[in-house]
């Protein structure tokens, strides 16, 4: 019995392998190779020297990371609410759905679309005369960025923490207000952390990309927040410096292993006894 | 406590269709731009009917999606399987690392990166190997979605499942898939997303006449883009709505069945 | 696991649905234009050529064509190095010609088989990237200069770069978001060149710009006609081809280019060298070459052609706007970018890179 079994993971393990050697794997060692490989001066740290030695590119750095963050909170704080409304809902897979249809849209044509509601004359600015408010400047602004953002990354954090919630047993919540705790209470004790594995993932999934987002910052930033995925696709695409970029790749990676390793390191040790 | 539920829904709502609604409406306009509606206009949609060359882009676009999202959904959950059956900590770790790769690696990056493996192994540019490296970066997604429905997996079931004797593929296909089946569906439907909105990567890996609608949008850019995709992404937009609502009755009506057919059986 | 597998079936049904369907539209494109002849592989910006005068051209030669699309010299440069599929005909800027030429990657024309040159302006022939036009054939053409919002800004004011630096225009200008266009009209104030290859100079023009930033409002790509049209920003750098665009969706733009110069781009078509249908390419050059065809062409994407024949057939407003089509003296004093090395690309690239970073 147990055999078979193995035989089953061996078998996972493998097709899943095959996928990790050819697509991940082997484009890793060529990033890698590439960010040493000085074009006309041979095998070089010279790149990573240069890197964490240049103010810009560590301001990048800083930039990627407390603007990732802030998407993420933004995104998390919408989402939550969002998803617990959600799984409350009579038709809560077809609404489920309605929140995906979105992303099918291309983001270029949402983004000008963006552009438009929150132009000086848009819809946004003319609500907010008529509601009394004077026009002010949306556009190019952070607050407009982290919008854009939050609404790109928004269906991949409530996916994951709809299915945790309501992967909850609905007695737990309701024996919690049983017991006279209040409904906020009853989320925050017992729903909230129950449905830590899809925040965990939602938050995977829109921080690790967050980093490297680049489009937008100059659609909507204007370029007033450079990120290094503006970086990376400017050495890509512009000065066609690929061993420069790959350098930088190199680093975004690193930087995400060692995120996921000091997050999963906290988790073993607080549940340390359960398994 | 409705009311907030009411208001939080209505808000998100609102925030999610808005620039939909913003580029549905642009796409009846008589003039040529997103800016000063001009007028109720049919010919952005007689235009797009008699460019030929977009809708078959169109449907390029579909078919790869649904394909690459289809492969990538299976080969997922079979990684997401496999690396929740190690046992190894750092070995877990490894893989879950790599599969993070293609998630915080930028676009160009991977693009680039794919554009030199297939050249490399001689493939010729096309649907392929877009389909290859459509497949490839949904992978990741699916398997981000998946895990953590087998992780909260109740152990005792499917220990209790092979205690009766039943074989792994009887665990398999009678356990643990119906478990995971709502991981295993929003993983479907981001890799969907992913492969519908890509631009990057399926530039640098196409070629020999097949080319995506994201392509050709980020492509005229320069030129701008005209409001006939405004009219594309519209009837896009409508016959995903209809699919999706129709999908959902059929669901519905099902479900029904089979919960008569349990009743007449307790009867 | 039922519901799983009915989904599973249910999507293989839709993409054999869609398959049935292309295969019906591929059918009956065949069947609209029943030719036997090759197929051209066309490589050009997104929507940078009347669609009709491809059908017409399918229907005139024989040939049928494949427009594939790129949104970046430089994502063009790396999909035709790189190979694994073919392109017959292409249309890099100037520059560019200049590296794809020095890369090898280009044809050498026959110019037997290329009519219809005597029509083009020769203004834009024999130029530094490519002397004597031996690997390329001028397309379209334009210069750089400063959009403006003709209620806001007097055009007056715009005679210089320089005007740019006015404490008037804070926080009201735009940039178009391309280090060498933003250094080199920097260094067209100066009163140096486009192609200034001197660390000091280089240095000068980045302190200048430095200076700029309380009046830049932000920093954009193509999306700049957008936000002009807009009125997002009253006063904007960029392309003469961006600003016909954003005159078109707003009449209050006007465009001009300053009288210390400025840059002059031109696109090209060229045959790259793994090129499989060479006949096929000469025989598109050829028509779009041709007076009407160049000329109708023209009225679509609304650039300045540089067909000489096809501009005297412009209607009379089009061909006297002085913004895009501007006079000898405005000519003479536009220069080429000519192909810089890895080296000065990366300089120029760092110092717009700090420039941009000083704005946060």
């Amino acid at each position: 019995m147990n055999k078979t079994k193995k035989r089953f993971t061996e078998a996972y393990l493998g097709i899943y392998g095959l996928w990790l050697l050819a697509f991940v794997v082997a484009p890793l060692l060529l990033l890698l190779v590439q960010s040493l490989n000085l074009p006309g001066q041979g095998f070089s740290f010279d790149n990573y020297r240069d890197f964490f030695t240049s103010g810009p590119y560590l301001a990048m750095t800083v930039n990627s990371i407390w603007y990732a963050f802030l998407i993420t909170l933004i995104t998390l704080a919408i989402s939550y609410p969002l998803a617990l409304c959600l799984t409350q809902l009579k038709h809560r897979q077809l609404w489920l759905l309605l929140v995906i249809l979105p992303t099918w849209i291309n983001l270029l044509l949402k983004t000008y679309a963006f552009i438009g509601l929150l132009g000086k004359g848009g819809l946004l600015n003319q609500s907010l005369s008529a509601m009394g408010f004077g026009t002010s400047q949306l556009l190019f602004t952070n607050g407009a960025f982290l919008l854009v953002a939050a609404y790109i990354e928004l269906p991949f954090m409530v996916l994951p923490i709809y299915n945790a919630l309501l992967d909850i047993d609905p007695l737990l919540p309701a024996a919690s207000r049983d017991l006279g705790a209040s409904s906020f209470q009853t989320l925050k004790k017992v729903v909230w952390p129950l449905s830590m594995p899809g925040v965990k993932t939602g938050v995977q999934t829109v921080f690790i990309p967050s980093l490297s987002l680049f489009m937008i910052t100059r659609l909507i930033g204007g370029n007033k927040v450079i990120t290094l995925g503006t970086a990376i696709e400017e050495h890509f695409l512009v000065t066609q410096n690929w061993s420069f970029g790959s350098t930088i790749g190199v680093v975004l990676i690193i930087a995400m292993a060692l995120t996921m390793a000091l997050t999963t390191d906290r988790k073993k040790k607080k549940g340390g006894g359960r398994k | 406590m409705k009311m907030v539920r009411g208001a939080w829904l209505a808000f998100c709502f609102f925030l999610l269709y808005a620039p939909i609604l913003f580029l549905v409406v642009y796409s009846f306009n008589a003039g040529d731009a997103m800016q000063g509606f001009s007028g109720f206009s049919w010919v952005h949609y007689q235009e797009l009917w008699q460019d030929t060359r977009l809708l078959q882009i169109l449907l390029n676009t579909l078919i790869l999606a649904l394909t690459a999202a289809l492969i990538a959904t299976v080969i997922g959950t079979i990684g997401a399987l496999a690396i929740y059956r190690t046992q190894r900590q750092l070995m877990k770790q490894t893989l879950l690392s790599l599969n993070n790769v293609l998630l915080v690696s930028p676009d160009v990056i991977i693009g680039a990166a794919f554009l030199i493996l297939m050249t490399a192994l001689g493939l010729k540019l096309g649907f392929l190997t877009v389909l290859l490296a459509h497949v490839a970066f949904s992978i990741p997604i699916v398997v981000l979605m998946v895990l953590p429905k087998l992780q909260e997996m109740n152990q005792d079931l499917v220990l209790a499942a092979a205690d009766l004797g039943a074989k792994p593929t009887e665990v398999l296909t009678k356990v643990t898939l119906p478990v995971i089946t709502p991981g295993i569906f929003a993983g479907f439907f981001m890799a969907l997303t992913y492969s519908l909105d890509d631009f990057a990567v399926t530039f640098f890996v196409t070629g020999n006449g097949f080319s995506t609608l994201a392509v050709e949008v980020y492509s005229r850019a320069r030129q701008g883009v005209s409001l006939e995709i405004n009219a594309l992404s519209t009837i896009m937009l409508g016959l995903a709505f209809v699919l999706v609502i129709g999908y959902y009755a059929y669901s519905q009506r099902r479900q029904g069945q089979k919960n008569t057919k349990l009743k007449e059986k307790v009867q | 696991m039922k519901k799983l597998m009915m989904t599973f079936l249910a999507i293989l049904a839709l993409i054999a649905a869609l398959l049935l369907l292309e295969w019906g539209l591929t059918a009956s494109r065949a069947q609209h234009s029943s030719q036997k002849g090759d197929t051209l592989t066309f490589y050009n910006w997104g929507d940078y050529i009347d669609p009709s005068i491809l059908t017409d051209f399918e229907k005139t030669s024989g040939y049928k064509v494949d427009y594939q699309t790129f949104d970046s010299n430089e994502a063009m440069y790396t999909k035709i190095q790189q190979g694994g599929t073919n392109y017959d005909l292409a249309v890099p800027s100037d520059y560019m010609v200049a590296k794809m030429k020095k890369a090898g990657l280009l044809a050498k024309l026959d110019k037997s088989k290329l009519t219809g040159m005597d029509n083009l302006n020769k203004q834009f022939l024999n130029q530094s990237f490519d002397r004597g036009n031996h690997y390329s054939v001028p397309y379209f053409w334009g210069t750089l200069g400063i959009l403006y919002n003709r209620q806001k800004v007097n055009g007056a004011d715009l005679k210089s770069w320089s005007a740019l630096w006015s404490e008037r225009y804070k926080n009201r200008v735009l940039l178009v978001d391309s280090a060498r266009d933003i250094l080199g009209m920097t260094l067209l104030s100066q009163g140096k060149s486009v192609n200034d290859q001197n660390k000091a100079d280089l240095a000068a023009a980045q302190g200048k710009l430095s200076s700029l930033m309380p009046n830049v409002k932000a920093i954009v790509g193509d999306e700049l006609k957008l936000y002009m049209a807009q009125g997002e920003g009253d006063l904007a750098v960029t392309y003469s081809g961006e600003a016909k665009n954003a005159i078109e969706k707003n009449g209050d733009l006007a465009y001009t280019v300053p009288e210390d110069g400025s840059n002059l781009w031109l696109d090209n078509l060229v045959i790259p060298k793994s090129a499989k249908h060479k006949q096929a390419a000469y025989a598109l050059i050829n028509y779009l070459n041709r007076p009407d065809v160049a000329a109708k062409n023209a009225q679509y994407i609304g650039y300045a052609t540089a067909n000489r024949a096809a501009y005297e057939k412009l209607p009379k407003n089009v061909q006297n706007d002085r913004a895009f089509y501007p006079k000898q003296s405005v000519l003479d004093k536009l220069q080429v970018y000519q192909n810089f090395d890895q080296y000065w690309t990366q300089k120029y690239n760092d110092a717009f890179l700090e420039f941009k970073l000083g704005k946060s």
